[in-house]
């Protein structure tokens, strides 16, 4: 055990530091060294679970750094990311909507839908330069109706997205029931392309999507009214209301976020499949949430980053990592541990908010 | 005029003339809808088919009908229903003799009572630690069909058990034993929570719970009660399920049933914001969904399209219950209430 | 009645004629303002305004239409009939947002803000400096910092606000009110949770404002504060205005009088009848007891014997912690001191299922939150409690629960009789019966009614003060609040005075006046007839006086006493 607290450990804190605390915010407990700082950092309902999370990413990396033969390399770093760029746009979306106190389940029907019309549309001769915008414009109108119906309907955001979910999963099946493969160049060269970094490190295309997608989710976030707003409403619908924020249309507007996110990772994933499948992607809604709360964003809306939920899925694809590593293919641990991890960050959650309160 | 009217009022007439319309639809499409034949004194029809394959449905929507009403939801019946069916299926295939009617008893009782555990577990997140039922039950929803692909490793398993089978897809005096086994379900419920305080209190408490504590009504032992029973619910369904395939498939058995399940309560008329609940409504409610389905496939759509169906819907229902579209009919019934009210006070 | 208001604002020209006051143009001006809400109209052609630099309150009790009034002012609600006009101009605002924007700033009760967010994101959210599109967060802060800084307030701009007390979020709400460059700001119960000092720091707030031309528009409980903070006042009841007084002219005593009213039904047949056996159970055995039981935040310790077919009266004004101290003895709240002994006998009360199991019923207040399950049947919320004590397992016979409601239907003249209405659609005195169905059905040793009768018509008023009556000359005892003070010396043996939180008398019915109690109420102490005074009174008064300059608890007030706003 002692071995795991030395140098590697201690190499890797600063950089998860700073990836926890993002801009904009208060200075409190980032980059503090005593102790009462580190507790206040812990036991803070915005900062305590993101910072267990990112702790915990470290300790298994490290982990299996020491368990594994060649885990501890920076390809393995980045290919968390290769293998987990639509589900880090996915959680970019849900982060949105969670923040505001809602949920999305429709986020893996709506990454199926557009792989499909994707593939549909590629394989009758349209051009790749068409068809992503068709998808994002159809997902994001998916979810304006999603947002109307949680708005002006006051139909709870489980049902409204329930409804997309069905809708979205049913339409692939109009499509074709069975796969369509992918065989346009541009989507091939897509996928097949490798940005190299030096060093023989190299990341995809899609990894540059997703974290452009992360850095414009942040800005919007924390730079923006809009932004502000979306926690205010996290925070108390009713208060924000009466300071005059624009929460209707926020509301709604968190909606259409989460189906072009939706929209942009069933196009990033048909990048990594080369195939539109109506089955693909079912239960991937509850990656997206699991990586979501994992990430420190209160179930019940107004804490939490999208830099934590993209270490959300950094810790869901390092679990993937190590079970691959172990040889058993079983993946029906890893189902366990996200329930297991969802378990002990939603107790974390229920703990810290009651006793600020 | 005004028998219409009262008809209409009734929360009932919307899911029965849907079921109608659905009924009307599949005359349409196959004269033979209605018929009803008798095949080795055993019943055969459409209609038997609907009860007979929505009877999964049917079963874990009661239990769902009485979370429901405590204000609560259960997202984790499918990942249940995978979990039970997966313990019978290993248990009759780990036992030497997996066709005598001892070892599925024993594989049967083992996975129910498994499923009381789980139901236990939700009730203790739900009632005790007071995490919203939504986000509790989603712990089991998510590591559910995982402890169930770890009992089955990750295979499909298939069992060869005629008394198993019998469960899914036998007769008994004529009659599908799944509707035999949705009927008792039924009843019991009904039973139950009718002719003990049981369904008063469930009312109550998803309500008006701070009145219901005032008067004494216990909430906790309340909720741990209904979700057990719809853990219960749910492992009966996934044996049936299971039973009807003879296989158990931890990634599929009751894959979306919590989806229906939830549909046929709101169909049903029983508000997702809790309180009044009607078993009868869900009954309808299941059958609507099954009914659905059928009609699909006998007008000659893929039947896999049947969920953009169910995704209208939904919709429907939700725009029909929406507070938004209730205010207008509301703001007049109260107006003739107060009237009303006025009127006897002043007599 | 007197109504100075309805004289000077007859029209402006009596106005400026107005020789005492020289009076500026009044900054907000409110005329005939009515609003009404399903089977209830919450306020009915009220008149109000305030002046600049002025620190106002507006006073009543429960329903008196205080919150409306506010509400409709910051265009929360839309008014039906009436005017507003803010600095001369007809206005009618679609939103909060609107209204902030002319210049209304409020604070409410619970502090609207949110606590997720850094502090200066509270005080500038809505209209924050930008940047490239974007939130100029540097600008921001210097901006509230110096906010901040006006107010004496040394906290980092940048800190959540969820970590910081309830006063300093007060405060951080008000640096957010005077931002917009505030006509008008509302304070609703500032202090209801604050300590001496906070409240001290508030006031200079206040004041420093006041003298910047601000008109200020302070509603509490705290007959102190008022008296110490206000200019002129505003007195509401059930929905009409009283009148509009200058706090220097009028008497605390006349202020109480004119918040609580006088009982204008004639219930003759009862009146007084109380007091004829005050004499006769005064040997009666004690049936429950509290010794200093209290709670914090609520009400200070307290002591109250009931005995065997006692009635005893609970006196005092909203927030007294006349319902505080009634809610620890049915069980809904924890009492965190003193102790309670039912016949002698120690028992502690830590839920409403055990008070119930010893036969204590509450009916609370809020009839519609607290007491009747609105989707269910008359006869379903008659037999709840009773089945609640029985459990789930043994139900009460169909036909036994037929008989029971029937029965209370009957003897309590429930309309409309039928057991299978749904109590929602029934009136509200009629859903008061039922719940007091509920509660007789028990059958119980202590009953505690909460104002029972608020918000009821006259004949069901009298009906239930006469059931009262009569269960009391059968053994049972009661405790019995109510804002009405003549409806308490009607029905009650013994009064007990309640007044910032402290009991501050207990007395035997005997020869006691409206006016006495008034007095108690208003300042504590008995002005003049010392001879109705129990003798502990006297020492009892004087803590409580002491601590009149503020409320002695910091804790935040129970929800009781911020859920019954209408």
């Amino acid at each position: 055990m002692t071995k795991l607290l030395e140098a590697p450990t201690t190499n890797r804190q600063p950089r998860q530091g700073r990836g926890t605390g993002p801009r904009g915010t208060a200075p409190t407990g980032s980059g503090r060294r005593p102790l009462a700082a580190a507790f206040g950092l812990l036991t803070s309902p915005k900062y305590g679970p993101v910072t267990v999370t990112g702790l915990l990413f470290v300790a298994i990396f490290v982990i299996g750094g020491f368990r594994y033969r060649g885990f501890f390399s920076g390809q393995v770093f980045l290919n968390l990311f290769v293998d987990n760029a639509y589900l880090i746009v996915l959680a970019v979306g849900m982060t949105f909507v969670i923040l505001t106190g809602g949920i999305d389940l429709s986020v893996g029907a709506v990454v199926a839908l557009s792989g499909m019309i994707a593939a549909s549309l590629l394989q009758t001769g349209w051009s790749p330069g068409v068809v992503i915008p068709i998808i994002l414009v159809l997902t994001s109108v998916l979810g304006l109706l999603v947002g109307l119906m949680v708005h002006v309907f006051k139909v709870q955001p489980f049902i409204a997205t329930l409804a997309a979910m069905f809708l979205a999963r049913g339409l692939c099946y109009v499509i074709s029931q069975s796969s369509i493969s992918i065989t346009d160049p541009t989507f091939v060269q897509l996928a097949v392309s490798r940005i190299p970094l030096g060093a023989g490190l190299s990341i995809t295309p899609s990894v540059i999507i997703a974290l452009v997608v992360v850095a414009l989710a942040v800005w919007v976030l924390h730079g923006t009214r809009f932004g502000r707003t979306v926690y205010a409403i996290g925070g108390g619908e009713q208060s924000g209301l009466l300071m005059g924020l624009p929460v209707a249309r926020t509301k709604v507007l968190v909606y259409v976020i989460s189906g072009f996110c939706s929209g942009l990772a069933g196009v990033l994933f048909t990048f990594y499949t080369l195939s539109g499948y109506p089955l693909t992607a079912i239960g991937t809604e509850l990656d997206a949430i699991a990586a979501v709360v994992i990430g420190g964003t209160l179930l019940t809306g107004g804490y939490g980053f999208v830099l934590g939920s993209v270490l959300g899925v950094l810790v869901l694809g390092v679990i993937q990592t190590i079970l691959t590593f172990e040889g058993t293919l079983s993946s029906w641990w890893t189902k366990i541990f996200i329930g297991a991890l969802l378990l002990v960050f939603i107790i974390l959650q229920k703990v810290l908010t009651a006793r600020r309160r | 005029m005004s028998a219409l009217a009262k008809m209409a009022s009734n929360r009932l007439f919307w899911p029965v003339v849907m079921l109608l319309v659905l009924f009307a639809i599949n005359l349409v499409a196959f004269p033979g809808f209605f018929e009803i034949t008798v095949r080795d004194g055993q019943l055969f029809g459409s209609l038997i088919d609907i009860l007979r394959n929505g009877a999964p449905t049917l079963i874990i929507a009661v239990g769902m009908t009485l979370v429901i009403a405590t204000r609560g939801i259960d997202l984790s019946v499918g990942a249940v229903a995978a979990i039970s069916g997966a313990v019978a299926c290993s248990i009759i295939l780990g036992s030497p003799a997996p066709g005598s009617l001892a070892t599925v008893a024993v594989a049967i009782t083992v996975a129910l009572l498994i499923s009381l555990v789980l139901g236990v577990w939700n009730g203790f997140l739900v009632a005790a630690l007071g995490i919203q039922p939504i986000i509790a039950t989603l712990i089991l929803m998510t590591a559910g069909r995982g402890v169930a692909m770890l009992i089955t490793e990750g295979q499909i398993l298939t069992v060869n058990s005629p008394p198993f089978k019998f469960l899914g897809s036998g007769f008994w005096f004529g009659i599908p034993v799944a509707v035999i086994i949705a009927a008792v379900v039924f009843g019991l419920a009904a039973l139950i929570t009718r002719r003990t305080a049981l369904g008063m209190f469930i009312e109550s408490v998803g309500i008006n719970p701070e009145a219901s504590r005032q008067a004494g009504v216990r909430a906790r032992g309340l909720l741990f009660a209904v979700y057990t029973f719809c853990a219960l619910c749910a492992a009966i369904a996934g044996l049936i399920l299971t039973a009807n395939t003879a296989a158990a498939d931890a990634n599929n058995t009751g894959l979306f049933i919590e989806l229906d399940a939830i549909l046929a309560v709101v169909i049903g008329g029983t508000s997702l914001a809790g309180g009044r609940y009607s078993l009868l409504g869900t009954l309808v409610g299941a059958l609507v969904i099954q009914t659905l389905v059928t009609t699909v496939y006998t007008v000659g759509i893929p039947p896999i399209a049947t969920m953009v169906f169910k995704a209208a819907v939904v919709t429907i229902v939700c725009l029909l219950q929406s507070p938004t579209t209730a205010e207008a009919l509301s703001g007049f019934r109260r107006r003739l209430a107060v009237r009303s009210g006025k009127g006897v006070a002043a007599s | 009645m007197t109504h100075p208001l309805a004289d000077s604002m007859e029209s402006t020209v009596t106005q400026q004629t107005e020789p005492a006051v020289p009076a500026p143009v009044p900054v907000v001006e409110m005329r005939g303002i009515s609003i009404g809400f399903p089977g209830v109209k919450a306020l009915d052609g009220v008149d109000f305004r305030m002046f600049p630099g002025e620190v106002h309150s507006l006073m009543g009790e429960n329903g008196a239409g205080k919150s409306t009034l506010i509400k409709a002012l910051t265009g929360v609600y839309g008014i039906d009939a009436g005017t507003i006009t803010l600095a001369g101009e007809r206005v009618s605002f679609a939103g909060p947002a609107q209204a902030q924007a002319a210049g209304i700033s409020t604070v409410y009760q619970e502090v609207n803000l949110l606590p997720n967010l850094s502090v200066a994101e509270n005080i500038m959210l809505g209209r924050e400096p930008r940047r490239f599109g974007g939130i100029d967060w540097r600008a921001m802060r210097r901006r509230s910092a110096e906010l901040l800084a006006g107010l004496h307030l040394d906290i980092d701009p940048g800190s959540l606000l969820g970590d910081h007390s309830l006063a300093v979020q007060q405060l951080v709400a008000i640096a957010r009110a005077i931002d917009v460059n505030a006509k008008v700001l509302i304070l609703d119960e500032p202090t209801s949770s604050l300590d001496a000092d906070e409240v001290a720091e508030l006031f200079r707030v206040i004041r420093s404002l006041k003298d910047q031309g601000v008109a200020i528009l302070f509603v509490s409980h705290f007959l102190d504060q008022v008296y110490e903070i206000c200019d002129r006042l505003t007195v509401l009841r059930n929905g009409t205005l009283v009148g509009e007084y200058l706090v220097d002219e009028l008497l605390r005593i006349d202020l109480v009088q004119k918040m609580i009213g006088k009982e204008l039904t004639a219930l003759d047949d009862l009146e007084h009848r109380a007091h004829a056996s005050v004499v006769d159970e005064s040997d009666a055995a004690t049936f429950v007891s509290a010794s200093k039981l209290g709670r914090r935040g609520a009400i200070e310790p307290a002591d109250l014997p009931i005995a065997v077919g006692e009635v005893v009266g609970l006196a005092g004004l909203l927030g007294s912690g006349r319902t505080e101290l009634a809610r620890l003895f049915g069980g809904i709240d924890r009492a965190d001191t003193g102790e309670l002994t039912i016949h002698g006998e120690n028992v502690k009360l830590r839920t409403p299922r055990q008070a119930i199991s010893k036969r204590i019923a509450f009916s609370s207040e809020n009839r519609r939150d607290e007491g009747i399950v609105g989707e269910l049947t008359v006869r379903d919320n008659i037999v709840l409690a009773l089945q609640a004590d029985r459990g789930w397992f043994r139900p009460i016979p169909k036909k036994k629960q037929d008989e029971l409601a029937q029965s209370y239907i009957q003897a309590l003249n429930i309309r409309p009789g039928n057991p299978d209405a749904l109590v929602r659609n029934l009136s509200g005195g009629n859903q008061q019966k039922v719940l007091l169905a509920r509660w007789l059905a028990i059958a119980p040793r202590l009953l505690i009614l909460d104002e029972p009768t608020r918000g009821i018509d006259i004949g069901a008023k009298a009906e239930i003060q006469k059931l009262v009556f009569n269960l009391a000359e059968n053994g049972m005892s009661v405790l019995f609040i109510s804002a009405e003070l003549e409806e308490v010396l009607r029905l009650s043996h013994r009064v007990v005075v309640l007044r910032d939180r402290n009991v501050v008398a207990d007395l035997e019915n005997d020869g006691l006046t409206v006016d006495s109690l008034l007095a108690l109420i208003a300042d504590g102490r008995v002005a003049s007839d010392d001879e109705a005074l129990d003798e502990r009174a006297p020492a009892v008064a004087v803590v409580a006086v002491g601590s009149g300059d503020g409320p002695a608890a910091s804790a935040p007030s129970t929800p009781s006493t911020e859920g019954d706003r209408s």
